[in-house]
Order: C-alpha cells, then structure tokens, then sequence
C-alpha cells in the first residue's frame, strides 16, 4: 500500500514552505483508501477532531508534525463513510470550537453547520439535485385549525407534477417538514424519482411542529392532530386513495417517534411509516438512567411499554438508522421487536451519522419501498 | 393480420422496417403508453414518412373522464380494486417463490424427495399465476358489464372516430410506454387489427395473451416477476421481455429458469435492441429468435 501523504511529508522534515505546498496540493480531509488525514494548521496547545460517532472518543487528538506547526490525525473510515466533525482548539485555559478552515465542505442543519468529510467511495446521490428534466411539482401552503394541539397549525402541500383530480394519490405526512425541505431537499428528492418512475406520483403533506420536543414526544394531541384532523380533511379535498395502504407516515430522530406513536394510537389507520434514526431509547429495567436527559423520558416510557408489549401498528415498516449514530443499537434491537409482530420490515444501515444528508440520502430507499414508482410498468 | 415485433426503439429501426412493407395508405399510431407525452409523435411521424394518423387514446382517455364523472368516479374504484388484487397477488407469489426456492436449496439427499416437492411447489406457484388473471379477468368483465363503458356517450363519439381511422389504415403500430395505460385504453376504444401490426416494448406486450410485468434493477433490488393482465391476444404464445437485459439479471439462470417455467407453455422471447420478429401464422417465432431455455439460458428458436 502507498504511503499516506502525511507520512511521506513527515519524512522530509519539511519548512513552513514545504508544508504551504503540501496543503495547496491536497484537499483537506485527504482521504486515501480507507483512510482520512485531519489536518489544523497554528500554534495551539492541543488539538482535536470532534465528532459523534458511537464506540470512539467524541474528542480525538491530532498530533503536531515536529518542527512545523501542522496538526494531523489518520482516522480509518470504511468505504462509503460520510461523517461531520469540528475542530476544537486549546491554548491554554481558552477552547475553541468550529468548522475546519481547511475544509469547505459543510453540512447543514437546524443548530447550524459543521464540517463534513466524504471518505472513499461516498457519492452524493444525483437524485438529490435539481434535474431539469424532471418535471418540478408544487408546494403550496395551507393552514388546519388543530383543536387537538389549540393551534393553527400550518402545513406545506407537494402536489406531484401533472396533478390531476380524476387520479388517486397515495398520501405522505413528513414531521419537521421545514427541515426535510431545506435541509434534505426534499421537494427536488421528491420530483426527481417520481420522475425517475422510482416513486409513485405521491401527494406530501409537509407538517411542522410549535414544540418538537413535546410534540413529538409520544403526545397524544399530536397523534389526534393528524389522524382525526389532518388526514380526513386532506382526504376530503383531495383525490387520495384514502385507505390504509395508501398512507404512510414519515419522520427522523424525534420525528420518527411521534410517526411511531402516532400508528399507535390509530392501527388501522396507517399502511406505512418510514422511520429513519428513530430516537428510540428504551431501559431495560424501568428506573435505570437511559442518559437522554428528561426530554426523552416520555420517550423512553413510550418505547418501553411498546417492547413490553409490541403490537402491530402498520403493515410495512422502513427503519433506518446511520452506523455511526448512538441510537444504532436502540434501532437493531428495536427491529426486532416491530417484526416480532408479524409487520413486513425493511431496515438499512447507513454509514452516517444522526444528521440531515444521511435522512436525504436515504429517502430514496424509504419512499421507492413505501410507495413503488411505476417502473415495472414501464417498457419504452 | 401480419404482426412485426420489434426490440426497444432507443436507436430506430421502424422507418426501415415500414419502408421494406411499402404499406399502400395511412398508418395509425398508438403512443398513449407515453401518456401525457402522447402528442410529442413528430419524430415517429418522420419515421413513418409523414403518414401517421395518432389515435391519441390517451387524449381520448381524459376527455371520457372529464365528460363523464360518473364513470371517471366507477373506473377510479374500479382500478384501486386491481391495485388491491395485484398487491395481494403479490403477497401471495412472494409466499410460493420464497418456498420454490427454499425447496430449491434443500440439502436432503434423497433427490426423488426433493424432485417431488419441487414439482408440487412449481404447480403451487403456477395455480397462484393462474388464479390472479382470473380474478383480474373477473373484476374486468364485472366492470365492463355493470358500466359498459364503450356505450356510455362520451366514449362512444371517440369510439367511431377510431373505427374510421383505423378503416381507412394500412397499419397500426403501437409504440412503448406504461403497458397498463395501454392495455386500458385499447380495451376502452375497442381498436381493432390493422392488415399490419408494427408494436415494440411495452406495445407489443399488450398485444399478448399475458403481459408479465418483471424488474430486476428496481432501487430496493430485485422483485418478483408478476403477471398484470391479459393482453389483446393478437400475439399468441409469447410473453415477451423487452429490455430483457437491462431489466433482468438474466445470468441468474435459476431465476430464469423459474420465469421460463412460469411462463410455460409460452416462451419467454427476448426482445433486445435491434430484434426485428416477424411472426407467422398463430404467432410462430421466425428462425433466430431468442428465448429462455428450461434451462434458463437463452438461446435461439431453431
């Protein structure tokens, strides 16, 4: 195997010259192979790579070349991998966090941005960009007067592109529809594999929460919000296949909590979920510390009772959940628990981490399995 | 009728196949498998040599369900009841091929066992193929004599534009496209046979006594090959497979193996780029022919 880069630098006891040109050869990250060299470059008293992948350090330590004032660390990262990270800085008494000014990859989210490193073999879907091809569909506003959440609550509608009313639309509700727009591009997913034939002509229903955290929580308010208000009024105005198989619910993290627990109180309602990163924390023993703090205790208190007691709440089940997430071993345990029901599941790992390019870059799994584009149909 | 099968039209051979007929009047074209495309036939009218009379079946298809929302209503229901019947037939051959093949895969050491199970298994699936596209048949014929859409005034007028049409042409030739949109609207419009039949892809899969519906290369990995409907018929004896390579993992000769003998006793003909079938009296394949073997290799007719 060829040297890394970093070592055939280190062996040429380079100046502050040589290590100017090293870094304009190369793009930061380097990925080589399996492996991805960090890099910072200053004066510093330590310096780390943050990030949140389960079974290492959250804080891994770059080391300084002698004589230079580079910093690198090599991290394996298997084939496919995409992880976010920052870079922490202490000198002295003083940290200091923030993305890699040698990296202008970004990853953006709700709570801001981070680096992102791509390692061999990760590629950005082509159906995560705009094609001007595929015939774009439309979003349009509408607003529920929820009396289940005492609120207005308004909702994002995507009518498939040659929307017609004498057809029948499967339907799709997707909590924290803001994000899954803006950060999962998902209007741009959505008309690129319906264009594609992957997904059938679909109506969405963009739904986005006032308090996610308790809304999203195993609320029963939310769940009556959507299956005895959301849902009928949208099957009244609209052409929807309006039954069981024809609706699925859709939602990542928090997200896919509140799809889960919204099935759960209307079993014969939804056909499908698509749970992706489910934030599905469970303790084994009832008092033990599940570490979420008490945002996930209605969580917890949830999903326990489910495991105690699982029960069929759709027919099909799309689980997925990134293998760098801690919540990768509360989401392989829990499949387990929703086939023992006899529900037909389809879990993907992914190598990625809890973030929002991991849920776009899988909705193409999710939604093809979900709802079937018409390719099987189609012989040009 | 004389009825030409050609592969996939991505690199056109139609001009010279028509042009070798020297068809002595206008030529009909069905694209409504392009669905809302339907009208963009300028390049296959150019094909044609400018004779090409759309019958626009899909166009027609839409004005019917605007015109009359009484049957748009009763055909809605009536196509969600397919969809149910296909998706529970999938339930159901999942259930039998997972077995065909697990019995496939038995270590037992007594093969005349096995053999045995094997062929019962293989008649399990084959009854389960069978019964569907009786029951498709059956919800079809329900429809059709509960509405009798070909009366029904709206589509009636369309109706004897196409009979005219198609009196006066010296082919038909049925382009690509979705098959299920096809295999309705020709039904609806009644369209009968021209003295000659040019159909390729999805066209020409209408036009058979069943239409197997197959994809191997689907995002969530292989399905299921699925019967849809049956066809028009006018192609006897084949289940055709356009695109088979692309679409099919067709060096999995087990798997081959199976939709051959699914298929049975018609052949599955592979319909690749460049095939040019001319069929003879009740569908007869011409020398050269590709089909899949028993053996699940494919393989030329003799």
């Amino acid at each position: 195997m060829t040297r890394l880069a970093v070592n055939r630098l280190k062996e040429r006891k380079p100046d502050a010259a040589a290590v100017d040109r090293f870094l304009t050869r190369h793009e930061v990250p380097i990925v080589e192979g399996d492996r991805c060299t960090f890099l910072w470059r200053g004066e510093a008293d330590e310096v780390f790579v943050v990030q949140r992948i389960v079974g290492l350090p959250e804080r891994l330590p770059l080391r300084r070349l002698w004589g230079t004032d580079l910093w690198y660390l090599v991290l394996e990262l298997p084939t496919g991998s995409r992880i976010n990270y920052q870079i922490e800085v202490r000198r002295g008494e003083h940290l200091e966090r923030g993305n890699d000014p040698l990296n202008p990859k970004l990853s953006y989210s709700p709570v801001g941005t981070s680096s992102v490193c791509f390692a061999h073999g990760y590629v950005t879907p082509d159906w995560t960009e705009p094609d001007p091809d595929a015939r774009p569909g439309e979003l349009t506003e509408l607003v529920v007067q929820s009396r289940a959440l005492r609120r207005d609550c308004r909702v994002t509608l995507y009518l498939p592109a040659r929307f017609r009313p004498t057809a029948a639309y499967p339907l799709l509700v997707v909590h924290d529809g803001d994000d899954f727009l803006q950060y999962a591009a998902a209007k741009t997913v959505l008309d690129n594999l319906i264009h594609r034939l992957d997904v059938a002509e679909t109506v969405v229903a963009f739904v986005h929460p006032q308090d996610r955290l308790s809304e999203y929580a195993n609320s029963a308010a939310h769940a009556r919000f959507l299956t005895r208000e959301l849902v009928p009024r949208l099957e009244a105005e609209l052409p929807l296949v309006g039954q069981r198989s024809g609706r699925c619910l859709l939602g990542s993290s928090f997200g896919a909590v509140a799809s889960l627990a919204t099935a759960y109180r209307a079993p014969d309602v939804y056909g499908s979920l698509a749970l992706m990163s489910g934030s599905f924390v469970f303790t084994d023993i009832g008092g033990a510390d599940h570490g979420g703090g008490p945002v996930f205790d209605p969580v917890v208190r949830f999903v326990n009772r489910y495991r105690q007691r699982p029960r069929r709440v759709a027919d099909r089940l799309f689980v997925s959940c990134g293998v760098y997430e801690p919540l990768i071993t509360y989401n392989r345990s829990v499949v387990h628990t929703f086939e023992s029901t006899g529900m037909t599941v389809r879990f993907v790992e992914t190598r990625d981490g809890h973030n929002w390019e991991n849920w776009r870059d899988t909705l193409r799994d999710a939604l093809s399995w979900v709802y079937p584009g018409p390719q099987k149909l189609v012989y040009e | 009728m004389r009825v030409v099968v050609l592969g996939p039209q991505r690199r056109p051979t139609l001009d010279s196949v028509a042009r070798g007929m020297d068809l002595p009047g206008p030529v009909a074209t069905v694209t409504a498998g392009w669905q809302e495309r339907e009208p963009d036939d300028a390049e296959l009218d150019a094909l044609l040599g400018g004779r090409s009379a759309n019958l626009r079946l899909h166009g027609r298809w839409q004005d019917v369900l605007v015109k009359d929302p009484e049957y748009a209503a009763a055909e809605l229901e009536h196509r969600a009841a397919l969809r149910e019947l296909q998706e529970l037939y999938l339930v159901q051959i999942d259930g039998t091929l997972r077995a065909l093949r697990e019995v496939g895969r038995y270590g037992g050491s007594r093969a005349e066992v096995r053999e045995a199970a094997r062929a019962d298994t293989e008649a399990a699936v084959r009854l389960v193929d069978e019964r569907h596209l009786v029951r498709v048949r059956e919800a079809r014929d329900a429809f059709e004599a509960r509405w009798r859409p070909g009366e029904r005034l709206a589509a009636a007028e369309h109706r004897a534009e196409i009979r005219q049409i198609m009196d006066a042409a010296a082919a038909l030739v049925v382009a690509g496209g979705h098959v299920g949109v096809l295999l309705h609207v020709l039904r609806l419009f009644a369209v009968g046979a021209a003295p000659v039949v040019i159909a390729w892809s999805a066209g020409a899969m209408a036009l058979t006594e069943r239409v197997l519906l197959f994809h191997d290369r689907a995002p969530h990995g292989p399905a299921h090959a699925e019967f849809l409907d049956a066809g028009l018929g006018w192609i006897p004896g084949c289940v055709l497979l356009p695109h088979a390579r692309r679409r099919l993992r067709t060096d999995d000769a087990a798997r081959m193996a199976e939709l051959a003998g699914r298929a049975a006793p018609a052949r599955c003909v592979v319909l690749d780029d460049g095939v040019r079938l001319d069929l003879g009296e009740h569908g007869a394949l011409p020398p050269g022919a590709r089909t899949i073997g028993p053996d699940g290799r494919i393989g030329d007719v003799a």
